[in-house]
């Protein structure tokens, strides 16, 4: 029984997922609370340098061949011994497809308590969680004695979850993996050739506002600045400006992007309904009353031209 | 081949949520009552695994209102058995619908159990992998791919940015559909009608509903309403420094 | 005395050899035409009652076979099937008549009528019209073979074309031989009243110098062929396109005489997978078309996706009807749902076809069996399955039907709860569509200045299910039917008005009123009646020259067409016409669910098209409509055509609103 946080880091292929930064930031806040450590947990193969850049007061590695990659029933078994020996205070999951697959089953396996969707915790070491997409936050005192917690991004900023300096490093036991009933058989690589915009997590949308084919390339140097993709509305798709993989709306793709980043588009109701599960819409357009935004979080009135090459130096400089 | 299909009801976001005057639940007095849309991928693709193996595909869903437009919305797809389980579903967690489900379930000798990945009132993680836990079968989740031969399932497992696994997973077990390998077929109302005549729901009570597991939620809130856009203004110098400090308090700097 | 002996110059074989040649082209004949109606037989019974209004029935045959009406509306394919119908016409009757002259009247009862005038008159028709089938033919072989338009090229099935060019040949043939033979019968008999007879007696000069016993052999081997053609073209009728000559007159004598907006229902669930589950006159239908090509000429969706025409639709599934057992199937091998997809539901089609074919009756029963499928693109299921749930198309909470009316003072009545003179059925797009939403108040403001006592359902409407009858979910459409009359048995009012003239058409002609339909009105007849009753009068007099653009469900569907045209007169505004306008008009391309489907890649958008139309027209800045969807469609059409300069579309409401 300790006050310590735990944090599964999620990883695959040699990158550990920004999401677990996070993580690292949010068992921080809950450590504090506390008064116990963060320590990252970390399960793998040959993975521990893995853990040389985490903001954690101590990682804890578990390596196996069996743990080389992700599979639910291996991480489930580590995992169900190292916490049930060690009860901490909290662990905290991704609510992702490595955290959501571990999370639910050990919550039964151990009979421990689970809070999914946690954005945030208070100060006092609440959880907050975000549900029914978005539009409702649920906040209760985090259950006892060992809480598991999986995670939505948002809350936290990544960085806060790195660290220079590198933590200590204990391997851990790891115990008998046998009997497991899910194996890795091979990763499929994601379809090359273009982007898939509705997969896309963060994209940079242009209107007919862009006016021109030449002003297209503005667009995509934001986006590479950025690191997101250039999409477009039914107009600029029409004109042949971009690939008609690229367009949002009615007749193109409806997407769900982290950010939506909508350059004079003015939101018509066609355009506007292929968007709306995105988390951040941002819009720029010169007219105020164009409807983006009503469905945008956060709108700039002005011409994208004033601002977009601006914006993208400033991007730069920012990374 | 035995398929079985949970399904889960939740509150239609299209209609405004309240708050309930306690303070702590949703009000769920006007709430339309709708599939999951992840469940409605699971049924999908246990009807594609029915069409191109054959077997019986079987759907349970806790008694709400709506849970008979499921069921024969279901059966209209080609759902063999419909099973409504009995109980005061309202507000319940999916811990105790885990057990609930678990229970009629163990009875049913299922080959492959499908689910919604998640649903978007989940607070206690989701139903599938409790299930499974409860069942002490295998859990995948994030799955957009299933075939099924000789005991074990081929499945694949989705990861960000478009990575897919591979994976073998000896049957039973349970799967958490992120999305059937075809989009969830249309219905036409005829022949939903017709399912209405010919399928008949199977009632089953549940035994009890065990919540322990799930934490207690002491305020629930709406996150300040976003009816029109937060306007961000200035010079474009000072707006494209908003702007920065924006992409990275959302995580993407 | 004038008078012919018919079978002059022919001897008793070859009249016996003919009577028997007859019979068999006879039995052939018959043969054929059995077929076809045993063909038409396998489809199953209509639930339009095609027996009934007699009168009408013969009148139509009166205006649009004999005096081919519809045929004439084009000038030149007009006055070439004009001229060849009632060449070949008298010709045939006048063939018959000297038959019936000479083995019947004369053989039998030794007398005969062609005689003296009777007969002069009688060889001067038969001499002029036979040049009237020769002008005709000329014009068709022109048209076919040099001017070649797209709407009459062979396509989709090669073997088509030989089915038109021996239509060509033998009346080509039968009419050379015709001349022919009365040209060598006037150079070997020369009768007085040779000069009776123009053209024979010019070909008859030809030959004179080849002396009698060869004209007189000449005329036995013409005269032979002569006959032969004729029969072949008579035992080939039921076998070529000809057969149109019979199917065209039944189907314009069974065609439906119930409004063109109502829908022929399902008939049980599933629509039309095989062709034998289309009605009988639907399989009529088929084979009555003559494959002129007007359908496609004003199709929108033929604009769209060139691979789609009416025309080709209907050929495709004649040649189904009669294709052996080969293995294809109607959906899929026979028609794409693509094609089924793209039809707008505007009826231009039925509009102008010559033989009153009822296209669009046959492309829903086919779609129904698609949506029975689940066979659709994922817009047009989200729309679907949006309508199911919340019975709008836009997925939003019936709640939120009415949050147009929250700026508006005083309130607008719930019609549920207050008696109101007028019902407004505000439909979908006026009620959710954000870029609408300023219309449909300036609708409200009209109906309060002008002082109607109105009111509207609020969450109690649904869509009232036109474009979803036409989708072909049938059931759908009967759901959203039960739920609106619901919502309007609970309330008290005298007249239904609505802006959009899909609902109204729905309701005007399918909803089921059991004998007591309320008035309906358009707001453009509502309007109007407002004006010519002086209860609406304008402050304001504009002066825009503005071109107005006829909804297919308003004007083809419904006849609506002077209304609008009286309104946009009484604000001031001068109407300049476009070349399509009317019964003509050409769709916006949102119809029949259109609006819902994902856009593929076409050729022309019909908005774009029509827009262009629009732009085309000398100081014309205003383009009016009466339709919400033409709003949305027309006002996209101005900025992806680039007209933002040119054109405003303006919805007939907001002309009144700024007029008043």
């Amino acid at each position: 029984m300790s006050q310590d946080i735990y944090v599964l880091i999620e990883h695959l292929r040699g990158q550990v997922a920004e999401l677990s930064y996070t993580m690292l930031a949010a068992g921080r806040e809950l450590a504090q609370g506390a008064g116990g450590n963060v320590v990252a947990v970390l399960l793998g193969h040959n993975a521990k340098e893995l853990g040389k850049d985490f903001a954690a007061d101590k990682v804890l590695y578990l390596d196996h061949a069996l743990l080389a990659d992700f599979t639910s029933d291996a991480y489930q078994k580590a995992l169900a011994d190292l916490i049930g020996k060690d009860q901490p205070r909290a662990v905290l999951f991704g609510n992702s497809s490595i955290g959501a697959d571990v999370a639910s089953v050990l919550s039964m396996r151990l009979d421990l308590p689970l809070v999914s969707s946690c954005r945030s915790f208070t100060q006092d070491g609440k959880f907050v969680s975000q549900i029914c997409g978005g539009k409702i936050m649920a906040e209760g005192e985090l259950p006892g004695p060992t809480a598991l917690v999986t995670m939505v991004p948002g809350g936290y900023q990544p960085d806060q979850g790195r660290s220079a300096a590198a933590p200590s490093i204990t391997e851990a036991p790891v115990p008998a993996l046998e009997a497991l009933r899910v194996a890795l058989s091979k990763y499929i690589e994601p379809e090359t050739g273009d982007v898939d915009i509705s997969k896309e997590p963060l994209l940079i949308a242009v209107g007919r506002g862009i006016q021109n084919k030449d002003n297209i390339e503005l667009a995509e140097n934001l986006a590479q600045a950025i690191g997101g993709v250039v999409c477009g509305s039914r107009p600029v798709i029409d004109q042949g400006w971009l690939a008609t993989s690229r367009l949002v709306g009615k007749s193109g793709k409806h997407v769900k992007p982290k950010i939506y980043f909508a350059m004079g588009i003015s939101g018509a109701p066609e355009h506007a309904e292929a968007i709306m599960q995105s988390d951040t819409i941002i819009a720029i357009n010169t007219d105020p009353k164009a409807p983006i935004f009503d469905v945008a979080k956060y709108g700039v009135e002005g011409d994208i031209f004033d601002l977009v090459e601006v914006l993208t130096e400033k991007v730069q400089q920012a990374k | 081949m035995n398929i079985i299909v949970l399904a889960k009801l939740v509150p239609d976001l299209v209609e405004e949520l309240t708050i309930d005057p306690g303070g702590a639940a949703l009000d769920l007095t006007f709430a339309r009552w709708i599939i999951n849309e992840f469940d409605d991928h699971a049924i999908e693709q246990g009807i594609l695994l029915k069409e191109r193996g054959g077997g019986t595909v079987t759907v349970l869903v806790p008694d709400l209102d709506g849970a008979d437009d499921v069921l024969f919305t279901a059966a209209a797809k080609g759902a063999d058995r419909l099973i409504k389980l009995g109980g005061d579903f309202n507000g319940v967690n999916n811990h105790a619908l885990a057990r609930a489900f678990a229970a009629v379930v163990k009875e049913l000798q299922a080959d492959l159990i499908l689910t919604g990945v998640q649903a978007h009132d989940d607070l206690d993680g989701s139903a599938g992998p409790l299930l499974a836990e409860c069942l002490q079968m295998p859990y995948v989740g994030y799955v957009s791919g299933v075939s099924i031969n000789d005991g074990k399932s081929l499945l694949r497992k989705e990861y960000p940015g478009g990575l897919l696994a591979e994976m073998e997973v000896t049957t039973p077990a349970v799967l958490g559909i992120q999305a059937a390998e075809q989009p969830p077929r249309y219905v036409a109302v005829s022949k939903v009608r017709q399912a209405m005549k010919t399928s008949s729901i199977e009632e089953q009570d549940a035994s009890s509903l065990d919540p322990c597991g799930g934490p207690t939620v002491g305020r629930m809130f709406q996150p300040e309403a976003a009816a029109h856009a937060t306007m961000i203004a200035g010079s474009p110098d000072e707006v494209a420094d908003k702007l920065v400090d924006l992409f990275k308090e959302l995580g993407v700097l | 005395m004038p008078i012919r002996e018919t079978f002059w110059n022919i001897p008793h074989w070859a009249e016996i050899t003919q009577y028997i040649l007859a019979f068999v082209t006879v039995v052939v004949f018959l043969y054929g035409v059995g077929r076809r109606v045993l063909r038409w037989r396998q489809g199953q019974p209509d639930a339009t009652r095609r027996s009934g209004h007699f009168w009408r029935r013969i009148w139509s045959l009166v205006t649009q076979v004999l005096a081919q009406r519809r045929t004439l509306d084009e000038t030149y394919p007009g006055i070439m099937h004009f001229t060849i119908f009632w060449g070949m016409l008298v010709l045939a009757v006048g063939t018959a008549l000297a038959t019936v002259d000479w083995d019947v009247t004369h053989l039998i009862f030794g007398f005969q009528f062609l005689t003296g005038w009777v007969y002069i008159v009688f060889e001067l028709a038969l001499d002029v019209l036979g040049l009237l089938v020769a002008v005709g033919l000329g014009m068709a072989i022109y048209r076919r073979y040099v001017t070649r338009p797209a709407r009459i090229q062979d396509f989709p099935a090669r073997s088509l074309a030989w089915d038109d060019l021996y239509v060509l040949v033998m009346l080509a043939f039968i009419t050379l031989s015709g001349y022919l033979t009365e040209g060598l019968r006037i150079a070997v008999t020369q009768p007085d009243w040779a000069a009776w007879s123009p053209i024979g007696n010019a070909i008859a000069a030809a030959f004179l110098a080849l002396g009698d016993p060869a004209n007189q052999t000449l005329h036995l081997i013409v005269w032979a062929l002569h006959v032969l053609t004729a029969f072949g073209i008579l035992a080939s009728l039921p076998f070529t396109k000809l057969f149109h000559i019979l199917s065209v007159p039944l189907n314009i004598y069974f065609r439906s005489m119930q409004p063109a907006g109502a829908l022929l229902p399902a008939r049980g669930d599933g629509g039309v997978k095989e062709w034998k589950q289309f009605t009988w006159k639907q399989l009529l239908d088929f084979e009555a078309c003559t494959r002129c090509g007007r359908c496609q000429d004003v199709c929108p969706a033929h604009v769209s996706m060139p691979a789609f025409s009416p025309r080709n639709m209907m050929v495709k599934l004649e040649t189904h009807l009669w294709a052996k057992a080969n293995g294809q199937a109607l959906h899929g091998d026979v028609v794409s749902a693509e094609e089924l997809w793209a039809c707008t539901t505007c009826r231009a089609c039925g509009q102008v076809c010559p033989a009153f074919i009822d296209h669009i009756g046959a492309f829903v029963d086919m779609r129904r069996h698609l949506v029975e499928q689940g066979e659709m693109d994922n817009l047009l299921q989200k729309a679907l399955m949006n309508l199911g749930r919340y019975g709008n198309s836009f997925g939003q909470s019936e709640r939120m039907r009415a949050k147009w009316t929250q700026p508006l003072q005083p309130p607008i009545n719930d019609a549920r709860k207050t008696p109101v003179e007028y019902l407004w059925f505000v439909g979908d797009y006026a009620s959710y569509s954000p870029t609408l939403a300023d219309i449909t108040q300036k609708t409200a403001q009209v109906f309060q200045r002008i002082g109607i006592d109105f009111g509207i359902m609020y969450d109690g409407e649904r869509n009232a299910g036109n474009d979803v009858r036409r989708i072909g979910e049938e059931g759908l459409f009967e759901i959203l039917v039960e739920k609106n009359n619901q919502a309007l048995s609970k309330c008290n009012y005298q007249t239904i008005i609505t802006t959009d003239p899909h609902t109204y058409n729905t309701l005007k002609n399918e909803y089921p009123w059991n004998g007591n339909r309320p008035a309906i009105l358009h707001t453009a007849e509502l309007l109007d009646q407002m004006i010519a009753s002086g209860r609406l009068k304008f402050k304001r007099k504009l002066d825009y020259k503005v071109t107005y653009h006829d909804p297919c469900y308003l004007g083809r569907y419904n006849d609506v067409y002077d209304a609008p045209r009286r309104v946009i007169a009484a604000t001031g505004c001068e109407l300049v016409e476009m070349l399509r306008h009317g019964d003509r008009a050409f769709c916006c391309g949102a119809g029949g669910g259109r609006i819902w489907m994902e856009e593929k890649k076409v050729e022309e958008r019909p908005s774009e098209a029509r827009v262009r139309e629009a732009a085309a027209l000398a100081g014309v800045q205003t383009l009016v409509v009466a339709c919400p969807k033409d709003v949305t469609m027309f006002r996209d059409a101005v900025k992806t055509t680039g007209s933002e300069a040119r054109l405003v579309v303006k919805d007939l409401m907001e002309l009144v609103h700024e007029a008043l």
